[in-house]
């Protein structure tokens, strides 16, 4: 379960951050999970809560999920075009020529803090 | 001390909070971690309103919306807000400490600084490296015994090994000749960029060396970590579900090529190559495929081709940048 890795990875942000712009109290964390990132929303949660645990500065920390879609650049249509996961097909025009744009982000993107 | 009740220097029953019973509905949380002085009015109902209403969620429990008899005050952060000073006309002190922070950082930037590193060293002293990925049994192992055999005597090479246990792995690949290091992960489920920088320390590589880097036999965790090298390869044998990367795309869009592996066995089984190319093209328009069997020999030729070719660009990027260093 590598979400266990990356909300450790939130945490040190956050350990960092905290001596960087001096705040002692984490409060809501801002988190974006690209549709087509590899983490699964619910893993991180629960992650989240088991990493924050035991450190002033985050356990009453909360998640705050940002689910941004998933976009691909459709070769054949010439256009960027909304997709829900990587296998899905181009949806106008049903063919796979797609080349992801967006929606891979896996992103602390703000912190409310004192 | 608590001016709902004028309780601050009793003893605190039941952990951190001290119980008893009140005339209003209300249920506050307290922590005398440290000292307070504080005062509310709570002549007032506490039916007020604000604006933090997610607060109200998490992080210390009130609920305003239930008759409670006992109370619960949380001094280390913002009780001010619940406590109606606001609402009482007074100033709301901890507002002025609460701020939000715009921060934009990925969860992944720490081991993505340290792949870049990996990857920076690897460029300047030619290093071509492979990042091998697998779901456990299709043969990782032996594909890579056997591409060592042949390819040592062509060009410098060394292998790290990724598992969660064991050293059996490494023991097969040093059982060739092969320089070797094993990285046993405990729990972990895939290799990260610091292993690696750790691993390529200890190798010692030589310039223009090949690095097969064989990670923990697991089709999801190892997408998500860059570990400096130059291609991910995902490794599907024809004993699997030809349906593998739409049941894996994260990794099979990750990957630059994907092998093919025990191609000798087709015979005796129903996996539909041209489906499983199909699937794989589904998720990722660029994916190469070579078909192999270590066993065999089949198509080894042509997955050497494919690393000559990249150990050749890898070759000339390092001339350039050689260059814009002199």
């Amino acid at each position: 379960m590598h979400e266990m890795a990356l909300t450790n990875g939130i945490l040190q942000i956050l350990q960092e951050q905290a001596r960087s712009q001096g705040f002692s109290r984490v409060r809501t964390v801002w988190l974006e999970i690209g549709a087509l990132s590899s983490a699964e929303p619910e893993a991180m949660r629960f992650c989240f809560d088991a990493v924050c645990k035991g450190d002033p500065l985050t356990e009453t920390a909360v998640l705050e999920i940002v689910r941004p879609a998933g976009e691909a650049w459709c070769m054949d249509c010439c256009e960027v075009v909304e997709i829900a996961a990587r296998h899905q097909p181009c949806p106008r025009c049903g063919g796979h020529k797609l080349q992801v744009t967006g929606g891979e982000q896996l992103r602390v993107k703000e912190l409310e803090v004192e | 001390m608590c001016t709902v009740c004028g309780c601050g220097d009793q003893p605190v029953i039941e952990g951190a909070g001290h119980h008893h019973h009140h005339g209003h509905s209300h249920d506050h949380s307290h922590d005398h971690g440290h000292s307070h002085d504080h005062s509310h009015d709570h002549g007032h109902s506490h039916d007020h309103s604000h604006d933090h209403d997610h607060s109200h969620d998490h992080g210390h429990h009130h609920h305003h919306d239930h008759p409670h008899d006992h109370h619960h005050h949380d001094h280390s952060h913002s009780h001010d807000l619940h406590y109606g000073r606001g609402e009482a006309g007074v100033t709301v002190g901890s507002l002025d400490q609460r701020r939000i922070v715009e921060i934009e950082q990925d969860v992944l930037g720490h081991n993505d600084r340290l792949a870049r590193t990996n990857r920076a060293w690897m460029t300047e002293h030619g290093v071509f490296a492979l990042n091998l990925v697998s779901s456990p049994g299709s043969g990782k192992t032996t594909l890579l015994c056997r591409t060592v055999s042949d390819l040592m005597s062509r060009y410098p090479l060394a292998v790290v090994e990724g598992d969660q246990q064991t050293t059996h792995d490494a023991d097969r690949i040093r059982a060739t000749g092969a320089p070797a290091l094993q990285v046993n992960t405990g729990k972990g489920c895939h290799l990260d960029a610091a292993m690696v920088a750790q691993a390529m320390e200890r190798l010692e590589l030589a310039d223009d060396s090949l690095l097969f880097i064989e990670n923990v036999g697991n089709l999801v965790c190892p997408s998500a970590f860059d570990l400096g090298e130059a291609h991910k390869v995902a490794i599907l044998s024809v004993t699997e579900g030809e349906d593998k990367p739409l049941k894996y795309p994260d990794m099979f869009a990750a990957a630059d090529l994907m092998i093919l592996n025990k191609v000798d066995l087709l015979p005796y089984l129903s996996f539909d190559v041209d489906k499983a190319i199909a699937y794989a093209r589904q998720v990722n328009h660029d994916i190469e495929v070579v078909q192999v069997s270590a066993t065999s020999g089949q198509g080894l030729d042509e997955w050497y081709a494919w690393i000559e070719k990249g150990r050749a660009l890898q070759l000339h990027r390092k001339k350039k940048l050689a260059a814009r260093n002199d």
